[in-house]
Order: C-alpha cells, then sequence, then structure tokens
C-alpha cells in the first residue's frame, strides 16, 4: 500500500481502496494492461513495415503504473498523458484503432495527420467527452496547462479532478515547478504523477535530481505526498485513488510517485547502450507488471488460466479488428494543411508559387512601368 | 463626456468585459489587492472578487499554462505580465503549447496575455522592452499594439471576444499620456485592421504604438517644408493589415517604416518583404527604417534617447526619401 514519506501524514488507514473492487473491474485492470501491451506489439510491426511513419515509443514495462493510476478517475475528470501512458488513455476512452491511425498519419486520425504518436485528446463538456487532454513534447507543460483545467473546475464548482503525469525529466523543468505550485497555493483538485522509470531518454534518475525520491517534493510544495511501486498495478490504484479522493473533497494538489522502469528506449531507434548490462532483463524476469498481476488474479481471486487465455485472444481479435480498420484509412488531403491555425480566418492562403505564379507574380505590375510616376499616372 | 487615459481605457474594456461575460477572468502578479503595477486592473478585485481577479506567484509559465488549460475549459483568461519583458519567461508555453492547439488539436484557446511594453521611461534593459516581433514569428498568435486610448479600450474588448490568443502590448509611455474621449456603446476595434492617422500625398510612414505619435510630430514639422506625410498605425501586427500598407505606397510611391523595437528581425524588415513582393513596380525609392538600434536599452536618458528612434530620425528619413 501506499508509503508516505517523512513530514506527510498518511491518509489512509485500514481497507485498501482496490478492495473496493469487483472481480470484473480486476480483470478489467488486466485487459487495458495487455491491450497496451499488444497494441504496442503491433505498432512495432507496422513500425517495421515503415507504416508508422514517425518514431514509436514503448511502454513495456510501465503498463501497470498507466493503468492503475488512471483507473481511480471517474469519466467526467480530465487527464493529461505523457508519452509512456497509452494505458491510461485507453482507461480513458481512446481506442486502438485511433492509436493505430494516428501512428500512421492517416487523414481521419484524431489530429487528422497533424500530430505525431499519441499526441492526442478529447477535452470539453462533462459527461460528453471522454476528458484526456492530448500532451505537447516540451516536457512539464502540461503541468500548468492542468492547473489552468482544474482552476475551471473550481471556479465552476463543478465535482472534477485532474490528473496529469510527468516522468523524472520532468520534473526538472520550470513549467513542473511554477504550474505545481501554482495549483497549490489555488488549492486546484489536481494529482500530479511523477512516473519514475529510471530514465530520460538516457539520463538516469541520479543525474536528474538530487533528491532521493521525487515524492520529497511534495513536502516543498506543501502537497499531500504519496508513493507506490508503479509496477504493482492495485498499489498504483490505491494511491492515485487516494490522491483524487483528496482532490475531490477539496483539499488541493497531491504528488504520487510511482516507481517503475523503462524497459525499451526512449524510441523505438534508441539502442539503450547507456543501460547497465543485465538490468533491463533483471526487470523483466522479476518485476514485469502484467505477470506479476496474472499471479494475483490466480492466486487472490482464483482466476483460472482459460479465462486469461479468453482475454489474450479477444485483445489479439479488437487489434486485429483495429488495424485492419487503420490501414484503410486514406492519407490527408494537402490542402487541409493550410486550415484552422485560427478560428479566424479559418485558412491560410497557398504562397503564391503555389498558386498561378504567373498571375501572382505579375499580376501586379504598375502599368505604367517603372518611373516616377504619381498614382494617377501623371509624369512627375 | 470626459477623456480618459490610455490606462483607463484599458481597464474600462476590462471592467465591461467582465461585466459582460463571467468566463473572462484576470491572473497576474499583484494584480488584484494591490491593481497591478501601474494600477491598470485597480478596482477589479473589489467588483470581481478573487475567483475572478487571481494574484499569482511569480511564474510566467504557469500563468500563461493555466490560461490555456483554463481556456480550453470555455474561460476567456486575461493574464498580466507585470512587465511585457517578462513573456520571455513564457516564450514556449506561448510558441509551443497556446499557439499550436488550435491547429495540432482542435483546443480553443480563446485568451490575453497582456502587460506595460515599451521604453522612453528611464526603465533600463528589463523593463522597456517591446518583443512583438519575437512572437511575430509563430503563427497562432495575434498581437495588437495600441496608440490611442480609444484604441486601447476598443481592441482589448476585440482581444478578449476573440476566440485566439491576443498578445496585446500596452505602451508605459502613453499609458498616462494620452486621453481620448471613448466612443459611445460597446466599442470594439476590429482585430487586423489599421488606421490613417493622417492623409498625406508624398511619404507614408507606416508604424504602430508610440512611434504613431513621433510621426505625427515630424508629419506636422515636414509640413511646414510643404512635405505631405500620410501616416498609418497598424494597431494589430499579427494579422496585419496588408492592404492598408499597399494602398498608401500605391498612393504616396515612397514608404518610412517606424517602430521603437530594435531593427534586426523587426517588423520593419517584414513589411518591407511584403511590399516589396507586391508593390515594388509602386515604389520610387527604397523603402527605409527608422528604428530602435540592436542595442539593450541602456537607462541613463542620454543613452536611451540615443538609441531609441526620435522624431528628428524620423523628419531626416522622410527628407532622404523625398529627396531620392
Amino acid at each position: 500500500m501506499a508509503k508516505s514519506r517523512p513530514g506527510r501524514v498518511m491518509p489512509v488507514s485500514g481497507a485498501r481502496p482496490s478492495d473496493a473492487l469487483s472481480r470484473a473491474q480486476k480483470l478489467e485492470l488486466y485487459y487495458w494492461m495487455k491491450l497496451t501491451r499488444q497494441l504496442e506489439e503491433r505498432l512495432v510491426n507496422l513500425y517495421r513495415q515503415t507504416k508508422v511513419v514517425g518514431g514509436l515509443f514503448r511502454s513495456l514495462g510501465q503498463e501497470a503504473d498507466a493503468v492503475g493510476s488512471c483507473f481511480a478517475l471517474e469519466q467526467r475528470d480530465v487527464m493529461s498523458p505523457l508519452i509512456r501512458n497509452l494505458g491510461a488513455m485507453l482507461v480513458k476512452g481512446a481506442t486502438p484503432v485511433e492509436v493505430l491511425k494516428q501512428y500512421m498519419a492517416k487523414a481521419d486520425s484524431p489530429t487528422r495527420g497533424r500530430e505525431l504518436n499519441i499526441h492526442f485528446g478529447d477535452i470539453g463538456e462533462a459527461g460528453v467527452t471522454r476528458g484526456f487532454l492530448g500532451q505537447i513534447s516540451p516536457l512539464g507543460d502540461m503541468v500548468p496547462v492542468m492547473t489552468g483545467v482544474t482552476m475551471s473546475f473550481k471556479m465552476r464548482g463543478e465535482d472534477r479532478v485532474g490528473l496529469v503525469y510527468v516522468g523524472d525529466g520532468a520534473t526538472s523543468t520550470g513549467a513542473f515547478h511554477e504550474g505545481i505550485n501554482f495549483a497549490a497555493v489555488q488549492k486546484c483538485p489536481l494529482v500530479v504523477v511523477v512516473e519514475n522509470n529510471g530514465y530520460a531518454y538516457s539520463t538516469p534518475t541520479h543525474k536528474q535530481s538530487a533528491a532521493k525520491f521525487f515524492v520529497d517534493k511534495a513536502i516543498g510544495y506543501g502537497v499531500l505526498g504519496l508513493q507506490a511501486d508503479g509496477n504493482d498495478v492495485l498499489a498504483t490504484y490505491d494511491v492515485t485513488k487516494t490522491a483524487v479522493d483528496h482532490a475531490r473533497a477539496g483539499h488541493g494538489v497531491a504528488l504520487v510517485e510511482l516507481i517503475t522502469y523503462r524497459r525499451k528506449g526512449h524510441a523505438e531507434h534508441d539502442n539503450q547502450s547507456y543501460v547497465p548490462a543485465g538490468e533491463i532483463e533483471q526487470w523483466a524476469a522479476e518485476n514485469d507488471p502484467i505477470d506479476r498481476y496474472a499471479q494475483v488474479l490466480r492466486s487472490d481471486l482464483g482466476v483460472s488460466g482459460s479465462e486469461i487465455a479468453a482475454i489474450d485472444a479477444r485483445i489479439l481479435r479488437e487489434i486485429d479488428e483495429a488495424t485492419d480498420l487503420a490501414e484503410l484509412s486514406g492519407t490527408p488531403d494537402v490542402r487541409e494543411a493550410l486550415v484552422g491555425v485560427y478560428a479566424e480566418p479559418p485558412s491560410e492562403q497557398p504562397l503564391w508559387f503555389r498558386r498561378d505564379a504567373e498571375a501572382d507574380a505579375y499580376g501586379q505590375e504598375r502599368p505604367e512601368s517603372w518611373g516616377t510616376w504619381n498614382a494617377d499616372g501623371a509624369k512627375r | 463626456m470626459a477623456e480618459i487615459t490610455y490606462l483607463e481605457a484599458i481597464r474600462e474594456a476590462l471592467f465591461e468585459e467582465m461585466e459582460r461575460d463571467r468566463n473572462v477572468f484576470c491572473m497576474g502578479q499583484d494584480i488584484g489587492a494591490f491593481g497591478g503595477a501601474f494600477k491598470v486592473t485597480e478596482g477589479l478585485l473589489a467588483r470581481f472578487g478573487e475567483q475572478r481577479v487571481i494574484d499569482s506567484p511569480i511564474s510566467e509559465i504557469a500563468l500563461v499554462g493555466a490560461a490555456a488549460g483554463a481556456a480550453h475549459m470555455g474561460l476567456r483568461p486575461v493574464v498580466e505580465m507585470q512587465f511585457i519583458d517578462f513573456i520571455a519567461n513564457a516564450y514556449d508555453m506561448l510558441t509551443n503549447y497556446v499557439a499550436t492547439a488550435r491547429y495540432r488539436a482542435f483546443l480553443p484557446c480563446p485568451m490575453v496575455v497582456r502587460g506595460p511594453s515599451g521604453g522612453y521611461v528611464r526603465g533600463g534593459p528589463f523593463h522597456s522592452q517591446n518583443p512583438e516581433a519575437g512572437f511575430l514569428h509563430t503563427p497562432g498568435l495575434k498581437i495588437v499594439y495600441p496608440s490611442t486610448a480609444a484604441d486601447a479600450k476598443g481592441l482589448m474588448k476585440a482581444a478578449v471576444r476573440d476566440d485566439d490568443c491576443v498578445l496585446f502590448f500596452e505602451h508605459k509611455y502613453l499609458y498616462r499620456r494620452v486621453k481620448d474621449v471613448m466612443p459611445d456603446g460597446d466599442h470594439v476595434v476590429p482585430i487586423g485592421q489599421a488606421r490613417v492617422a493622417r492623409e498625406g500625398s508624398d511619404v507614408s510612414i507606416v508604424t504602430y504604438a508610440s512611434t504613431v505619435w513621433k510621426a505625427l510630430e515630424a508629419a506636422d514639422l515636414l509640413a511646414a517644408e510643404s512635405i505631405s506625410v500620410e501616416v498609418i498605425d497598424l494597431r494589430s501586427l499579427a494579422p496585419m493589415d496588408d492592404e492598408a500598407i499597399f494602398r498608401t505606397v500605391k498612393k504616396t510611391n515612397r514608404l518610412l517604416i517606424v517602430h521603437e523595437d530594435t531593427r534586426t528581425g523587426g517588423m520593419a524588415g517584414e513589411i518591407t518583404a511584403r511590399v516589396n513582393e507586391t508593390c515594388f513596380e509602386w515604389l520610387d525609392a527604397p523603402v527605409l527604417r527608422v528604428t530602435a538600434a540592436d542595442i539593450p536599452l541602456p537607462y541613463a536618458p542620454a543613452l536611451e534617447d540615443y538609441v531609441l528612434p526620435q522624431t528628428a530620425d524620423i523628419v531626416r528619413a522622410v527628407r532622404r526619401l523625398t529627396a531620392y
């Protein structure tokens, strides 16, 4: 269960929040984690076939932290994922076909071919949209943005909570600091989840921060700090649910550190040459979140091997169907490229060399030719 | 009706917009209880309360980011930079996040970032800047920079109502020095429309903000030499009123661009390029620029005045154009 760091009060005693989850919900946790992993495996295949036109980002080994934490949110809440939170997005309603189309830059992808990978979202009216906000690449920026999102909840008296993911690396940014601090003083209903996965690209955590644990930063911000084993999906759910309840009750910001491990490189191109020998293999063998949870399901809930196999088969079927659908979609029409930078004007004009070059380059010539002529045509 | 100052005009616009639309709210440093470093937001807290007039930590990134998040959810934040020089802290948030939001993610970002800008006030390198050109380069942002009190009010109301992010530059030299009687009713000046500040026939000066007044002063002096100067006040820098610029160039065939900002990479270079591409045949002389020197703005009055464009510089440049 949640470990609180020195200086913070343990908010929960007795029952774990996950005790209240039904058997079906506990199986759902498995489903989301496995779906995340299998969908990424499918993306690897498509990447190798060059059908994924950009980089590919994996969350291998981190599925529990994304799924378990997001599972603590309600549909009306808003979540802002980071690059290794595909699992959280799926929990919040993103579909495999959307993810596949997005990676393949299809015309009918969520961003119509404008943005990469899992950089997409769906927010707006509570109860109408799925409530996840697309990230941008500069790290930490989503923290202040989610401060504003949750500030709107507070101002309007809405019973909604925000949750934003950052990695260990993003905690070094000014945006992270300013965002969590502003949210703290405003008592915004915001949960900041720090996924400590050991590396930011190639930079190990000890070069990122001299703090022993990121949860210790909570003291400095005067917010609730909670920490859990990010590879234990139920523990992840427990701390995040506690944090979400804290925020929902009007007590303000909570910082949750989930300790996990990034088994793949920053992106698919990264050969992880900077990782000590044996480290990845050891995490894979001893601390795989899906293996661990399957064991819990079998031993604690009496879930049979065939029941798990049926979920696995369903996932593969869903991903096959999604892949077929995504492959059918076409690429974007180039005329769409100039649409929608502003609400007004709704579209930019093509540059003259993309229009009728003859007309545009020479059509505006001063009719009298070069020289000293007045606008009315009289010679000066 | 009584005249009010440029500063009071901005305050009046904020009051009226907050009265009109409960989604409008203000955030910034010392804007509530203290009323802002220049007192632009004085009285807002008493009228609208802490929920809508938010005193923030010293966090420009968080202010702009939180404004964006609130704007996504349907609110219309107005963020104050205590001095516009500090907007540099939020450059990433404005250019990477806010400016791209509609295009990349179909997210509305109706928000205003406003603040005291400009020199001639002995403010030194960090309380005198004109960083507008640094944002002109980024698609997705709108930029306005009024020179008159009436435009300050009308453009602020337009900015608050705009569905995209508007950077609203306020010239602090003009805050209490220029006044207007406000037009009746709901005075909104559309973004993207320049204004003919003075009609003329021999030379056009395209300018904005503080240097509108210097250009008008120069035009008076040049009238005594029988040189008729037309002065165009851009008011909006993004989108820019190209047609107004081309119209005046085709009328006078001579163009001087004046701005208080530094020279290299400034607005004038962009305007020159647009005129070159579209009005080359109408020009009877090269386009000239009068701008600040490419120098961080110094504090000492003699140094500041030497670096910034002055009326005499404009007069000299116009004479050169007419003599060409």
